[in-house]
């Protein structure tokens, strides 16, 4: 039963770590083990976050009152180009990926990611990708067409500044290090599992990862050829897109969004996995339906390139190809709806703890579920033909990207801190924030989805004073100064934590996976041995041979 | 729990004030209001599961058995696949239906009744069939059943006016149709929804909507020709107008300014409003956005001029006059 088996590289440390000795900074630069890596992007998701955060409420100050001067539109225009950009592919995108490099070889038993340099690289790429980005505003200023950038107003006849080329090259390098992360992920996957862990006994989180990176593999393409055409357009003038010179207004749109909608996938599958492991920790029972919620993973990956068109339903396409993506949209709606269902149905029976990381896991279940059905409007067409670009859009995707994403990853970052850093999330504080952000959340968004359908557009600098309009965007707006302020006491709070929190131990959560098993932080090593696994819950088997060897 | 309370007031609160005044509009609305309601249930049974669940099954302190061990119930997941999957069929049967009556096709070699196209950052109407050119306020009889073609001159924008039901993007190089029978006369806003530009926000709608009789009679009106000026001022005015830049973008009808970059000006003064939305229509107004067009709307296509004050005076002068 105890019996112990090889465990991979790495033996020695890599070249360029000085574990023992501390070179400080140097020593976190020259990293190539996938614990430092993994924490330096979730220090980069949260730089890009506060800088993000702060564009937002810029956008909402000028919002706050109907014909605000507050911003010029040009300024408006570039703040909100750079907030998109920067939340989807210099936060989500960061976020997950660091828990993805982080907790992957710990779950699975390894020692390392496949490619220790490769992994160092993705993240160095994927941090001078964003900080290019962001030279643009250095440069004359930043990118403005939106973060979907539609042509022809992508063009240099419309957008003469450099802000869009270095949109392009930024976006492309950080591109790069999102899939060769991807392959990195799944080779280790594939090949570094501890003897026993066959892929049906994948811990959910690192199933999702697998798939995710697929995922990830195939929709990246799209956007870095169109991202290809469009410097070529703007640089050496090329047509693709150009429509004075006969170039293709939608070409782009359909490039962007076979790219695009896997793209919102991508940066939720992870937070599912997280889920996934933090809804049986906190109920003290295993996973409901492990199978339905991989094999409803697999089956949200492949529908996601079969949707993009709906962005596209008011383009004017046609009522044949409106209804394909229609149906297939609609279809994304089951296996997501199946997840739900079965996370509550863990939670059901069992012996519910509501620890930081399990609140925010609960509260997902309701926020994801609003933007879930909100999207589901959004997939039947003539509501789409109502509803689309205007503020019920912005309200859904915000349920989506925080509802969803950001609160599976905050549920990971309360769960797994212990884990990375050895000492507890002040848990009494971190209560404080939940509540403080749940409810800047809702008041920033839940009003704008009576916005849209007031018929506000999005994207606007301002607007006329119509009839509620003044009083819905100043709820927002003070809704997304309590989120700001909520996330500064996060800030606080990890600060002091690792200054003077409580030492977490090994497994603080009486946790069912492999990275409790050894310390926290875990070594340059993470295992020295690992047994043999003989089922989806490794650590919960080793307990109970440990309980019943001792009566 | 409080969250989707919250939500569903808000939208039973917004079936009051959504008002679809138009064939296409009430349509889309009754399949919104199907939604709705499907959408309530579902979130209530989440919402009423979660806080349930939490309740009930909350560790209590020194309890320290582990919950029953269970892990799957096949028939469990035929539900939670099964009642979404029939409520998505019948969602889709609905949605075919709905856009079959909203969006028909258009048979080859029809006319349109409108030509709407879009430019940074403003409208131009056109009514082929009565050789009418406008510009921003759009005029549309009541109780027809009207094709509009939506063109775009520049970069991708998009018509929507909610209270009239679906919208419709403006595609440069490829024309788009929308079928459109308003119920009530009546003033109807609305906005362009594709982000296109600095000047998005100011590139709003208004939409006119007038009995058969009022339409024609503004049809005749601004068919004719632009009023000829008389006093010496506006004299100078159209003088100024035709030979310095003004003409090379803007139209006036019986004069040479025949250019469509600029919004057709021959009956501005009938117009109620400025720049898309952005003023009222008077004399001041006007004299501000000619003396400096992009402290009023910046990235406007209209350059500041620097005209002397006496000129913007006999151009606002000469275009009031304009019915």
């Amino acid at each position: 039963m105890n019996q112990s088996i090889q465990i991979p590289e790495p033996a020695s440390p890599f070249p360029g770590i000085g574990v023992s000795s501390d070179q400080g900074l140097l020593q976190w630069i020259s990293s190539v083990d996938h614990k430092m890596i993994g924490i330096m992007y979730l220090l980069i998701a949260l730089i890009f976050f506060l800088i993000g955060g702060a564009e937002a409420l810029l956008m909402r100050i000028q919002l706050g009152q109907p014909v605000n001067h507050f911003l010029t539109p040009e300024a408006y225009d570039q703040i909100f180009t750079m907030h998109g950009t920067t939340m989807i592919f210099l936060v989500a995108m960061p976020a997950v990926l660091g828990f993805s490099v982080y907790f992957t070889p710990l779950m699975i038993g390894a020692n390392e990611m496949a490619f220790p340099r490769m992994n160092s690289f993705s993240l160095w790429i994927t941090f001078f990708g964003g900080l290019l980005l962001y030279f643009s505003f250095l440069a004359g200023g930043g990118p403005d067409a939106g973060w979907f950038n539609y042509s022809p107003l992508n063009e240099k006849n419309y957008s003469s500044s450099n802000g869009i080329d270095y949109y392009a090259m930024g976006l492309l390098l950080t591109g790069i290090g999102s899939v060769t992360t991807s392959i990195n992920l799944i080779v280790t996957i594939l090949h570094y599992r501890v003897k026993g862990m066959k892929l049906n006994m994948l811990p959910l989180f690192v199933w999702m990862v697998f798939v995710n990176s697929f995922l990830l593999i195939a929709a990246f393409p799209s956007l870095n050829a169109a991202l290809a055409m469009l410097l070529l357009d703007r640089q050496f003038q090329a047509h693709f897109f150009n429509t004075a010179n006969g170039g293709s207004a939608l070409l782009w749109q359909h490039l962007f969004w076979i790219f695009g909608h896997p793209e919102v996938y991508i940066v939720i599958l992870p937070p599912f996995g997280i889920l996934s492991e933090v809804f049986p920790v906190f109920s003290r029972k295993p996973i409901f339906g492990y199978a339905f919620v991989a094999a409803s993973s697999v089956a949200i990956a492949l529908l996601a390139f079969g949707v993009w068109a709906h962005h596209m339903f008011a383009v004017g396409l046609g009522n044949t190809v409106d209804a394909f993506f229609s149906a297939s949209s609609m279809l994304i709606g089951i296996p997501t709806g199946v997840k739900v269902f079965n996370w509550i149905a863990t939670m059901y029976g069992g012996k519910i703890k509501f620890t930081v990381s399990m609140m925010f896991a609960i509260a997902f279940l309701i926020e994801f579920t609003i933007g879930g059905l909100s999207g589901i409007a959004f997939s039947i067409v003539p509501i789409d033909w109502q509803l689309t670009d205007t503020y019920y859009v912005v309200a859904h995707l915000h349920y989506v990207f925080i509802g969803g994403t950001i609160f599976g990853v905050l549920a990971g970052l309360f769960y797994w801190f212990p884990k990375m850093t050895g000492k507890m999330l002040d848990e009494k504080m971190g209560k404080w924030f939940f509540w403080l952000f749940v409810i800047g959340f809702n008041g920033t968004f839940l009003v704008q989805h009576a916005l849209g359908m007031l018929g506000m557009p999005r994207r606007v600098f301002t607007y006329p004073d119509l009839p509620g309009y003044a009083i819905l965007n100043l709820i927002s707006t003070m809704g997304a100064f309590l989120m700001g302020l909520s996330v500064l006491l996060l800030v606080y709070i990890v600060y002091k934590s690792i200054k003077n929190g409580k030492a977490a131990g090994n497994d603080p959560w009486n946790g069912f996976t492999l990275e409790w098993l050894t310390t926290s932080p875990p070594p340059l090593k993470n295992f020295d041995e690992v047994p043999e696994v003989k089922s989806r819950w490794p650590l919960w088997d080793l307990k109970q041979l440990k309980e019943e060897s001792r009566k | 729990m409080f969250i989707s309370i919250a939500y569903f007031f808000q939208i039973i609160l917004l079936q009051s004030v959504e008002n679809p005044t138009s064939y296409q509009a009430e349509k889309i609305n009754k399949l919104f209001n199907y939604f709705n309601i499907a959408a309530a249930c579902m979130l209530l049974l989440v919402c009423f599961l979660v806080i349930f669940i939490c309740i009930k099954f909350k560790e209590k302190k020194g309890d320290e058995r582990e919950p029953k061990q269970t892990t799957g119930n096949k028939k469990i997941e035929a539900l939670m696949i099964g009642i979404p999957a029939l409520l998505l069929v019948w969602f889709f049967y609905q949605s075919l239906t709905t856009m079959h009556a909203v969006a028909s096709p258009v048979p080859a070699g029809t006319e349109p009744d409108v030509i709407i196209t879009g430019h940074q950052w403003w409208w131009e109407v056109d009514y082929p069939k009565a050789n009418v050119v406008t510009a921003n306020q759009v005029h549309l009889p009541v109780g027809k059943h009207l094709l509009m073609e939506m063109r775009s001159a520049d970069v991708i924008h998009d018509w929507w006016v909610p209270e009239l039901g679906n919208k419709m993007d403006l595609v440069p190089k490829i024309n788009n149709y929308l079928w459109l029978d308003i119920n009530k006369p009546g003033n109807y806003i609305g906005a362009c929804s594709e982000f296109c530009g600095a000047q998005h926000a100011w590139m709003r709608i208004n939409v006119i909507a007038q009995n058969e009789n009022d339409f024609q009679n503004w049809l005749a009106q601004n068919s004719k020709d632009a009023v000829v000026p008389t006093d010496s001022v506006a004299i100078k005015g159209s003088e100024i107008f035709e030979t310095q830049t003004c003409a090379s973008c803007h139209r006036i009808q019986g004069t040479t300014a025949t250019s469509n970059v600029g919004p057709d000006l021959t009956h501005l003064a009938s117009r109620t409003e400025l720049l898309t939305g952005l003023m009222k229509n008077n004399e001041e107004n006007l004299y501000k956005w000619i003396s400096h067009p992009q402290q009023v709307k910046p990235g406007a296509h209209m350059p500041d001029f620097k005209y002397e004050k006496d000129t913007v005076n006999a151009i606002v002068h000469y275009l009031s006059l304009l019915k």
